[in-house]
Parts: C-alpha cells; sequence; structure tokens
C-alpha cells in the first residue's frame, strides 16, 4: 500500500551553521526523495486538496506525473493554475491548505504536496510552458508588481491582453522581494526566474512608478488607454503600538528592517545601504514577519527575544517559521506585553519594559485574549526593538482616485468578484483583505483577472 | 530612462543635475522630492526636486558630498544613466493647493540654508508666477558655499544674502538676517525655512520670537519614501508623522528637532564602516 511508507523528511541545513548565513534554510527534494514522496498520494476521486488551494492547482494530476516521473508534465498541469510555484511551494501554509484537508493526514502524515511543488518548480525553473491566446489589443494596467498582481497579469496576458505592471519600487515582486528573507525565498536563484517567466507572457514591468503620485488612475485610464486597472498595491504601512519611546533610535518597524535587508541587500558587504541589528534584539509580534525579522537579526550576530502577548498556541506564525526559529537559537517571551521603551542619555534603547499577561475569555475571534497580570512589569535589556504587530494598506491611491472608497481600516472595497466602488478599477490581495497570505492574493488577483476580462469583453 | 542630461559643480562639494524622468517630471510640484538609486548596490537616496520641466521631461537635483552614496551620484557623467529615479514623494507645498484669495493676502519669507537653497528655488518660482510675493533669504558658512544666487534674484522680489565669516552679504547667520529684515519693516504671513535640521530648529525659534509662522522641509532618513518603511517618522505637536507621505514639510513650531536630529543619525556608526570600505567610483571612465 502506497500509504505505508512514511512521508519522506526533507533535508534541511544544520540550525548552528544556518543561524550563521543567509543561505537557503530547506534543501528540498531531490529526484529520488520526489518521486518516492509523490507516491503516496491516494489520487482520490474528490480530492479535498484542491479545494482547499486557493488557486484550486490540480494537486492529484501533477503528483501523478511526477510519480511516473514526468516532471515537465507536471509542471504543466500546476501552469495552468499558478504563476509562481517555486514561492508558493516555499511560503505557503500548506498545513491549513492542501496538506491540511489530505485524506492521509488523518490517521498519518499528509503528502508533503509544498515540498513536491517546489521540487517540480526548481527542476522547470525558466522553462515556462504556458501558452498565450493571440493578442486582442486591450490595454490593461495592474497595480504593484507583488503575488496578486502577478496572478492577475499572468492569466490576462494568457489571454490575450496587453498587460503592464506598474511597481513602485526598483525590483518587482512587492512582498516576495522586500519583506520574505533570503533564507526562506532566493531571490536571484528563485523569485527573480518566476517573475522572468511572468515577462515571457508578455507582461510589461514598469518598476519605479507610485501609482497616486508618479501616475493616477484617472491618468491611466484617460491618457494612457488602459481599459481596466487591478490595484493589487499590497498592505504596506507598519503599524505601532502607540507605546512611549517608539521614535527611540533603535526602534524599527519589521517593515523598516526587512526592507534595508532583503530589497537592499544590507546583510552584504558589497551593498551600501546600512542596517542595524546590535548584540540584542527583541522583535515585538508573533506572526510570519516577526519571525523573519528575529531570525534576520540573529543572522546579522544578534541574541534575539520574541516578545509576544499570548502563549505559544495562538503565535499566527507557520509552525514550520516558529520550529526553525526555536531550532536556531530564538528565545521567545511569551505572555509578555511590552508597555514602554527605555532611553539611555543619548536617545538610544536601552531596555525595553514590559507586562507579563495570562489569557482570559476567549474574544470574537475565539482566541483567548491575554490580560495584564497587574503589578508584574519588568525590564528587558535590549539594544533594539522591532515592531512586527501587521500592516495596513496604503492609502496612496485611494487618496488619489475619486469614486474609490475604502473601509474603516483603510482597505479597498471591492465584491467577491474584485470590482471596486469605480467603474474598470478592480482590486485584490493584501489591499482589500488586509495582510493575509501570498497565496490568498494570487486568488484574488486570478479572481478580479475573470471579472476584468467579462468587463471588458462587455464594453 | 534616467539619463544625465547636464552636470555642473556649483562648489566643490555640490553638483547640480538634469536627468531625464518624463512621468516624474510631468506630476512633480513644488515641495515635493524624488530618490535616487544611483547603481545596482547603491542606496536609496532622497534628494529635493529643484526644478522640473514636464516638456523635457527632465529634472534637476542638487546633491552635496556627505557620504559614499552621495559621492557614488556626484560621481555619474552626462550621458550616463542612473539605475533608479522615483517620485515624486510627499506633499506639494501648501501654497500650490491653497485658494486664490488666501494666496492672495499672503507674503512669504523664504529661508535657505546651504544645500536647501535648491528646492527653495521652484517655491520661490511658483509664488512669483502666481503673483504671490516673496523675499528670500539665502544663508552659507562662506561666500563659496552659497549656490542658486542668480537664479533666484529672478524669482523673488528682494533676496538677501548672508555668510557666517561676512565674505558675501550680511555678515551673520539666517536667524540675524531674518531679524534685521524684518526690523527694517518687511512684513511676512508666512516663512518656509529650507536646510540642515540645527538651523531650521534655530530659525523656527527667531520666526516664533517674531510671530511669523513657519513651514520646515525635513530630510530625515527615509528607504522606500512610500510609507513603507516608517524610518522617516517625526514628532510633531506630540503625534508620530511619516515625514515621506504626510510630508516633508510641517509646522516647524510643532515639529521636535531634537529627536529629529537624533534620528537623523542613527546609522552613523554602520556608514562610518561603509565609508572606509567605500571605493569612490570618480573617474571610473563608465
Amino acid at each position: 500500500m502506497a500509504n505505508k511508507i512514511p512521508r519522506v523528511a526533507v533535508r534541511e541545513q544544520d540550525p548552528k551553521v544556518r543561524a550563521t548565513n543567509f543561505e537557503e534554510v530547506c534543501y528540498g527534494y531531490n529526484r529520488e526523495e520526489a518521486l518516492l514522496e509523490a507516491s503516496r498520494c491516494l489520487n482520490c476521486r474528490n480530492p479535498r486538496c484542491v479545494t482547499a488551494c486557493p488557486v484550486n492547482i490540480r494537486i492529484p494530476d501533477f503528483i501523478a506525473k511526477l510519480a511516473q516521473g514526468d516532471v515537465q508534465g507536471a509542471a504543466a498541469v500546476i501552469a495552468e493554475d499558478s504563476s509562481l510555484p517555486a514561492v508558493c511551494g516555499r511560503v505557503c501554509p500548506q498545513e491549513t491548505q492542501c496538506e491540511g484537508s489530505c485524506i492521509l493526514g488523518v490517521k498519518g502524515e499528509p503528502v508533503a504536496i509544498g515540498k513536491l511543488e517546489r521540487f517540480v518548480a526548481d527542476e522547470t525553473l525558466g522553462q515556462a510552458s504556458a501558452v498565450c491566446a493571440p493578442a486582442n489589443g486591450n490595454k490593461v494596467a495592474v497595480i504593484g508588481s507583488g503575488p496578486a498582481g502577478l496572478a492577475c497579469a499572468s492569466d490576462l496576458a494568457k489571454w490575450g491582453y496587453d498587460v503592464t505592471i506598474f511597481e513602485a519600487l526598483h525590483k518587482a515582486g512587492g512582498v516576495l522581494e522586500y519583506g520574505i528573507p533570503e533564507f526562506r525565498l532566493p531571490k536571484d536563484k528563485v523569485l527573480r526566474h518566476e517573475i522572468d517567466e511572468v515577462r515571457r507572457l508578455g507582461v510589461k514591468i514598469e518598476t519605479d512608478v507610485i501609482a497616486g503620485k508618479t501616475v493616477t488612475i484617472d491618468s491611466l485610464m484617460d491618457e494612457e488607454g488602459f481599459k481596466a486597472v487591478f490595484v493589487g498595491s499590497g498592505a504596506g504601512l507598519p503599524k505601532f503600538m502607540g507605546i512611549p519611546g517608539e521614535n527611540l533610535c533603535g526602534v524599527f518597524s519589521a517593515n523598516e528592517f526587512l526592507t534595508r535587508n532583503n530589497l537592499m541587500k544590507a546583510w552584504r558587504d558589497d551593498y551600501l545601504t546600512p542596517i542595524h541589528a546590535g548584540k540584542k534584539v527583541c522583535v515585538v509580534g508573533g506572526g510570519n514577519v516577526a519571525m523573519d525579522a528575529a531570525r534576520t537579526a540573529l543572522r546579522l550576530g544578534a541574541e534575539v527575544h520574541i516578545v509576544y502577548r499570548r502563549t505559544e498556541a495562538e503565535l499566527p506564525a507557520r509552525r514550520e517559521e516558529v520550529h526553525h526559529a526555536m531550532e536556531e537559537g530564538i528565545i521567545f517571551n511569551l505572555l509578555t506585553n511590552p508597555v514602554e521603551i527605555l532611553a539611555d542619555d543619548k536617545g538610544w534603547v536601552k531596555a525595553l519594559r514590559c507586562i507579563r499577561m495570562e489569557l482570559g475569555e476567549p474574544d470574537e475571534s475565539g482566541r483567548r485574549s491575554p490580560v495584564p497580570v497587574e503589578g508584574s512589569e519588568f525590564e528587558i535589556e535590549t539594544e533594539t526593538v522591532i515592531m512586527a504587530l501587521g500592516t495596513s494598506p496604503n492609502p496612496m491611491i485611494s487618496r488619489s482616485t475619486p469614486g474609490l472608497e475604502t473601509n474603516r481600516r483603510g482597505c479597498l472595497v471591492a465584491d467577491e468578484k474584485g470590482a471596486t466602488t469605480r467603474k474598470g478599477v478592480f482590486a485584490g490581495g493584501d489591499a482589500v483583505t488586509g495582510a493575509a497570505t501570498v497565496i490568498l492574493a494570487m486568488g484574488a488577483g486570478r479572481t478580479a483577472a475573470k471579472a476584468i476580462d467579462e468587463y471588458i469583453k462587455g464594453l | 530612462m534616467f539619463e544625465i542630461l547636464t552636470k555642473e559643480m556649483l562648489t566643490p562639494a555640490i553638483c547640480r543635475m538634469k536627468v531625464f524622468a518624463p512621468r516624474l517630471a510631468a506630476s512633480a510640484k513644488p515641495g515635493q522630492f524624488l530618490i535616487v538609486r544611483a547603481d545596482e548596490k547603491g542606496e536609496r537616496i532622497p534628494l529635493t526636486i529643484s526644478d522640473f520641466d514636464p516638456a523635457e521631461g527632465s529634472v534637476t537635483i542638487v546633491t552635496q558630498r556627505i557620504g559614499a552614496s552621495s559621492a557614488d551620484i556626484i560621481a555619474y557623467e552626462p550621458g550616463e544613466r542612473f539605475a533608479d529615479v522615483v517620485g515624486p514623494l510627499g506633499l506639494a507645498s501648501e501654497f500650490v493647493e491653497m485658494s486664490p484669495g488666501k494666496l492672495a493676502s499672503q507674503r512669504y519669507i523664504l529661508i535657505a540654508g546651504g544645500v536647501g537653497t535648491a528646492p527653495v528655488y521652484p517655491q520661490a518660482k511658483w509664488l512669483k508666477e502666481h503673483g504671490v510675493p516673496v523675499d528670500v533669504i539665502i544663508g552659507a558658512k562662506t561666500r563659496d558655499l552659497l549656490i542658486y544666487v542668480e537664479e533666484m534674484r529672478g524669482v523673488c522680489d528682494n533676496l538677501f544674502i548672508c555668510t557666517d565669516d561676512g565674505s558675501e552679504g550680511f555678515k551673520g547667520m539666517g536667524t540675524n538676517m531674518l531679524e534685521k529684515v524684518v526690523a527694517d519693516g518687511h512684513k511676512y504671513t508666512q516663512a518656509v525655512i529650507i536646510g540642515p535640521m540645527i538651523m531650521m530648529k534655530f530659525t523656527t525659534m527667531t520666526c516664533r520670537k517674531l510671530g511669523i509662522p513657519a513651514t520646515v522641509s525635513l530630510n530625515t532618513l527615509m528607504v522606500d519614501g512610500t510609507g513603507m518603511c516608517g524610518a522617516c517618522r517625526v514628532s510633531v505637536g506630540g503625534k508620530t508623522r511619516f515625514a515621506c507621505v504626510e510630508g516633508p514639510e510641517f509646522d516647524g513650531y510643532e515639529v521636535d528637532f531634537d529627536e529629529a536630529m537624533r534620528r537623523q543619525g542613527q546609522y552613523k556608526a554602520e556608514e562610518a564602516t561603509t565609508n572606509e570600505k567605500h571605493v569612490c567610483k570618480i573617474g571610473r571612465g563608465k
């Protein structure tokens, strides 16, 4: 029986070694391992994994091809639904999506769908197999080159649209480029290739163009002839706690810290952008971004503490990331909440004043909400504080576009198909939902692409 | 894209360049800034926009050599291209959005220090073009460091020059010059101060003493310039604001300058190491 084979373990860099470098943590499967793991798939008649995938990749079909040794065929199946498989194979929360619903997981370990997707994608990098329909002459603008924008642009290009992506930063990729570190998603080795494949579909990417500043949605539609616009501008604004001392020297948003390190490559000696970690760093927050910031600071040579107000069970980061962080020696200060950042006489961070927390009644999200334990304040000496408390959408586009409505959290209002309150303007990804995952953004980009196609055909 | 069209050294350390950036030139307004990344390994450096010409598709930047990254920018020659020039960033000056009625009652004094003189130029030019009375004070350490004197003369009603050593114009700092100009009977409804943080701090104090509202343009640290990193945060009236998207101009009376100056120096230690390692690219024959 195929399912008697245990899940094939994936090889990883030794935690002690990887804590000192920015090389990828996970080596991924080799061909032999991948084929063995692929043989575990039961090829269910009603595959729950496909429904659980936000872009509905035909998972059993690609795994079946792979099990037969047909890697190209497997890649072609994935390419029908995803333009970023090497990215998704690495950063998707498979445990709550495809793998979380795998029938093998009921009694044992689910098929390692993510690692198989990654293997197929890595083996076929730079060999795009998607075919485009003949050009239909309709121009569509996509704002932002993150996961939502790339997914939307890819589908539209395959259907024959003339697509231009406008990117505010100097490199395409959005959060994949500035947010996710090299050790989880290698930039030149992996990300560049997948973005180049989107370009090969005929998608133009214009960097250094800020929608809402350099151009406006109105100028694109009225003066440059774009029939529709997709806004996938993400959630880029960092949140702070609003506690005293947050503007001291040595307090950074996770966005700043990670952007310096990832986009600007501050970890490399030959790049000019500086970064400051110091000897000891406290990262406030418990999500994936907090783990990324913590593990980056560790690799820059600091002793790193995570400060999180609930318990390990409530950490919003992926289990794999928490596990990796713990292996690498990140210290977790749980049920702990900062109340003030204390300064030395030069205006630099000296310590983080915290209060102990305990879990009270469950809140509306179902999680037990933390309440402070009175009189339990204490100080953690630290040189640097990194705030990783989440992000919200940038108001630059909504403010510069008459008729484009936002909700009270600053997110663009869009219906289930991605249509905003402005005719011809569609949106998806974090700009609509607030900070979520790469794959959800890709799903929203694809949904909006369908709506844009219908909209333009109806003009 | 981003070809350098012209280049001239205004002083041995201050360089003026006209750069081809048509989308930016078409959308820029006085008070806004841009970001230059010279090459793949360079920093993203925020620079004020000193002029823009939509017809030619050019923007003018003025850069002072202070560290490795500004030296790299200055090392570029006409015909070469920067990797990236992005903008316009930040909000336009308040007067750009003012109603004609309100604008008609204004009398501006623009106070420029050092390399900050360059961004004052498009502001004076805009005010002059819109018929608003505008005087300008340019201050520098010494005569050789004065820039934009002739250009400015053409776009303001009265130009006052001062140098710390008296080698040109009035001997004294911008603050002393301002006090003298006001004592001589000039009246203003609004001051705009652009220069080094310390100069803006003290000039704001003088404005407060003289009862003139003061706007300052903050040159904070930044990475993306679009509100993403928060490196530029400043305390204004006790609230945290992002200079890149809510500024760069703020009410000087409300700005916590001491905090802003400390934050500006946050990467001094790291930059000192970079400067030691940095190989100057001047004359690299690119």
